[in-house]
């Protein structure tokens, strides 16, 4: 079984994402399953980044804590991952820039010293290419062929020209031919080979991001308007959003703040198109006031929030599940929100999908709540299974008036009493449809009205359409066998990481299933409680310090949990912290 | 059929202002150029924030939204942008449009997105009974300032004409004729325009009464002023209000009508998306994704 992470580090500004991506794509195209995520800094030179991909033959969710392969463009990088690596990893490094000692590795560690920016003079390539260099040296390491980093080059760079792909070309195949040649053949341990030999298998898969896969949903699902101030982890969504705006007749357009993007999306989904805002918790702070106002004028929004640590700044670039309990009750008063948390790559596409669809469907804020380890994560899924997803979208607008209906009505109410709290909607435009939407606590007419009665019977309204929806909400998924000895709940992207948990601990005899609760709010009451009464030991999981779906639980079902693995320290969960927790529980 | 003024009623509601308001000579004014303009009731959309004057959509039959305060710019444009079929006018006070939301009315206006502002400018804050506003005169003395402010107030021509604003009018609504007019013109321009309109509190202003603007408003046009030139609207634009206190014997000369016009490409001409068909009018059945899918491939 081939099990590979392969890491890079180095200085921010040396195309450590670059060459990361490259990597998870030859993987990729090699035929094996993929995760990759990356650590950095807020900055955008110096400090430290690290790019992880980890591939193996089998089916693999997410990252492993062990480094099979370093490449470390600095002396930081070997300090830094050092007590991270395998027993039989490969260090990959320049030795006229960074000093090692043999004596610093046991012995069964292969040093691969690969002199990148003497290579790159040799090619006549910037020295900024070393990055370039180093990925066709490692790939010396674990496959034998250096045509498959060509082609994906000429995926990558294939707009820049001949001369781009060219130079490209050079230096990473000097940087393979270099190790091909001083490296191979050699007896394993210190002066040998690499132990992992990747053999090519037919490619089903793609390689999709998290933010990629979010944006490709928005896109399946219609959005036609994106307002989105850059802000960490969403931005890949204005990128992908951006990429296919005119291929697909997107307007995406930066705001000047967060409050004018959440205004504005109201503005188009008013108007009668699917409309998407996205942000992190900062900028959700700024968009709290529209969140109610989408509410009382019953338009139809959908909002991407990507979880990063807080609180203010916080650790911007680092991941987190912390917004859970502000997501769900932020704004005044109470009003009618769905929130929805992918737990994967797939999910990601899937659930933007299914918001854009409640969103119209009950004029209602749609909340789809992620976080940087998903954002800015990469996975391999299955193409036919993702083309699957895609063709299985039915578009559903609710009851939304064509210019004929509209034209026929006499005295249009836009928030007629309905026995399903959901009024006919008319758009801006349509003779016969005219009404005023608004902030206002309003009567059938949409004019304001402070009555008690006309009040309460609005509320009302507003939260039938919620009752409404929860009825077509999938139920929360139980992975693995029904009567484990224990279960584990969880919410998010912490599922990538559970799944491949329960995998390892299948294998030492150990079984565990595992509760995702992806749709937060409605809370799916039933059968969250069910699943906890019919469980033997419970134990959630989630990315925060005060245990905010723990409390969400309890407070839902009355059912006390009985353990809990809390992480914020701004890093993802590992599948060993996993595996340990709950070693020690079916031991306690 | 022409669209007439009983088009523009509503029947279930009338305007709650107090009398004598200068709000009710905007809103005349107001229906008075939708009328002149023949524009479909059905095609215009009125987006206003909070305050006495943002109230007006809820009192002209055309489609309305009334949104958060400070902030019906950012709806406005996103209204534009999705449906560039529609005359879209934004509705606001001083308070709205130069306290809160002035970061929304800079950027739109250096967007050059083709809606119109129509500010009911009256110095104060009516709705929450008479603070101070952001274009309250310096000098003043009220319930929130025990001593006269300090405090310069906003100057709505300068900034528009900094922000890249390429239609800048000043009417008062004691002129409902030149108002008219100035509405006729601003929603006519193609890309941001803004009616900067003194609208006097009769409640809770006692200074800036509308025999206070009689006396000290003049008309631009009357003194051979060509809007086409920046230089001069930027002098017209010191000329009120004013940065320091008055001087013995002195008066305010308030200069009114179009200050500025420029012919500029508006935010909707840089977006081929919407050059053929506005984006509500675009199907978004079967989406077919599996190219970009292929792509990841």
């Amino acid at each position: 079984m081939v099990d590979i992470q392969w890491v890079i580090g180095g200085e921010a500004g040396y195309g450590i994402m670059t060459v990361g991506a490259m990597v998870a794509k030859i993987f990729t195209r090699l035929g094996l399953s993929v995760f990759d995520y990356v650590e950095y800094p807020s900055l955008i030179r110096g400090g430290h980044n690290a790019y992880y991909v980890r591939a193996s033959d089998e089916e693999i969710f997410c990252q492993k804590q062990p480094i099979d392969i370093l490449v470390a463009l600095n002396r930081q990088t070997i300090d830094k991952h050092k007590h991270e690596l395998s027993p039989t990893a490969a260090v990959l490094y320049d030795p006229n820039v960074t000093k090692v000692e043999a004596a610093e590795f046991p012995d069964s560690i292969l040093l691969v010293p690969v002199p990148l920016l003497e290579i790159t003079k040799q090619v006549n390539a910037d020295r900024l290419m070393i990055n370039t260099v180093s990925v066709g040296a490692s790939l010396a390491l674990f496959y034998k062929d250096y045509q498959v980093l060509q082609d994906v080059l000429q995926g990558i760079f294939g707009k820049k020209g001949a001369e781009v792909i060219t130079i490209n070309i050079n230096a990473s195949k000097a940087g393979f031919d270099y190790v091909a040649k001083n490296f191979a053949g050699l007896p394993a341990g210190r002066q040998g080979k690499f132990s992992s030999v990747v053999e090519k298998k037919p490619q089903e898969n793609l390689l999709v991001g998290g933010a990629e896969a979010l944006a490709l949903g928005a896109i399946r699902a219609g959005v036609k308007f994106a307002a989105i101030y850059p802000m960490t982890p969403i931005n890949g969504i204005m990128y992908t959003l951006t990429a296919h705006a005119l291929a697909y007749n997107i307007v995406v357009k930066e705001p000047e703040d967060e409050i004018a993007g959440i205004n504005m999306a109201i503005g188009a989904g008013f108007a009668g198109v699917r409309s998407l805002a996205a942000t992190s918790g900062g900028g959700f702070s700024l968009m709290v006031e529209g969140l109610g106002l989408a509410s009382q004028a019953e338009v139809p929004l959908v909002i991407i929030e990507g979880m990063r640590p807080g609180p203010a700044t916080g650790m911007p670039t680092w991941t987190g599940q912390g917004d859970l309990r502000f997501v769900m009750h932020a704004a005044q008063d109470d009003f009618p929100r769905i929130i929805v948390a992918p737990g994967d790559f797939l999910e990601a596409f899937t659930y933007t999908m299914q918001a854009f669809n409640l969103a119209e469907k009950y004029q209602m804020l749609i909340i789809v709540l992620t976080d940087k380890y998903l954002n800015e994560g990469h996975a391999t899924v299955k193409s036919s299974e993702f083309k699957v997803k895609s063709s299985e979208f039915k578009l559903e607008r609710g009851k939304m008036l064509t210019d004929e209906e509209a034209a026929k009505e006499t005295d249009y109410k836009r928030y007629l009493w309905t026995d399903d709290g959901i009024s006919p909607r008319s758009i801006p435009g349509q003779q016969g449809g005219i009404a005023l939407s608004g902030s206002d606590e309003h009567d059938e007419h949409g004019l304001y009205n402070e009555e008690a009665d006309v009040r309460i019977k609005m509320m009302d309204k507003r939260f039938k359409k919620l009752a409404l929806a929860a009825m077509e909400l999938p139920p929360p998924i139980l992975y693995g066998e029904k009567d484990a000895p224990i279960t584990i709940i969880g919410f998010g992207s912490t599922k990538i990481t559970v799944l491949e948990a329960m995998k390892w601990l299948k294998k030492e005899g150990i079984s565990v299933n595992f509760l995702q609760v992806a749709f937060l709010s409605p809370f799916p009451v039933d059968a969250v409680s069910q699943a906890i009464k019919s469980a033997k030991k419970t134990l959630v999981i989630e990315g925060n310090m005060s245990g905010q779906f723990e409390g969400l639980i309890r407070e839902q079902t009355g059912l006390s949990i009985e353990h809990n693995f809390r992480k914020y320290d701004g890093r993802p969960f590992y599948p060993e912290e996993i595996v340990s927790k709950v070693r020690s529980l079916m031991s306690s | 059929m022409p669209t007439t003024l009983k088009d523009l009623e509503i029947t279930y509601d009338k305007p709650n202002w107090c009398p004598g308001c200068g709000d009710f000579g905007v809103w005349v004014s107001l229906k008075n150029a939708i009328v002149q303009l023949n524009l479909n009731p059905w095609e215009v959309v009125l987006v206003s924030g909070i305050g006495c004057s943002s109230k007006l959509p809820y009192w002209v039959r055309t489609y309305g939204f009334n949104g958060l305060h400070g902030r019906p710019m950012p709806p406005a444009e996103a209204i534009r942008l999705a449906n560039n079929g529609l005359t879209v006018i934004v509705i606001g006070g001083d308070g709205d449009q130069y306290g809160e939301g002035m970061n929304h009315l800079i950027h739109a206006a250096r967007r050059n997105i083709n809606l119109t502002l129509l500010v009911h400018n009256n110095q104060i804050y009516g709705l929450t009974t008479g603070q101070f506003s952001p274009t309250t005169d310096i000098g003043e003395k009220n319930k929130v300032s025990p001593v006269p402010t300090v405090e310069m107030p906003v100057n709505p021509i300068a900034i528009a004409l900094s922000a890249g604003a390429t239609f800048i009018g000043r009417g008062f609504s004691g002129d409902n004729k030149q108002e008219t007019d100035l509405l006729v013109k601003a929603i006519q321009h193609k890309g941001f325009s803004i009616v900067d309109t003194m609208q006097p509190c009769v409640t809770f202003n006692h200074k800036n009464t509308f025999a206070w603007f009689y006396e000290r408003v003049y008309k631009v046009e009357e003194k051979g002023h060509d809007p086409k030139d920046k230089a001069k609207a930027f002098v017209l634009a010191q000329e009120w209000p004013l940065r320091r206190m008055l001087t013995e014997g002195e008066k305010e000369h308030i200069p009114t009508g179009i200050i500025y016009t420029e012919d500029r490409p508006t935010w909707e001409d840089g977006i081929p998306q919407i050059a053929k068909m506005p984006l509500v009018k675009q199907s978004i059945e079967n989406i077919n994704i599996d190219p970009l899918l292929d792509e990841l491939m």
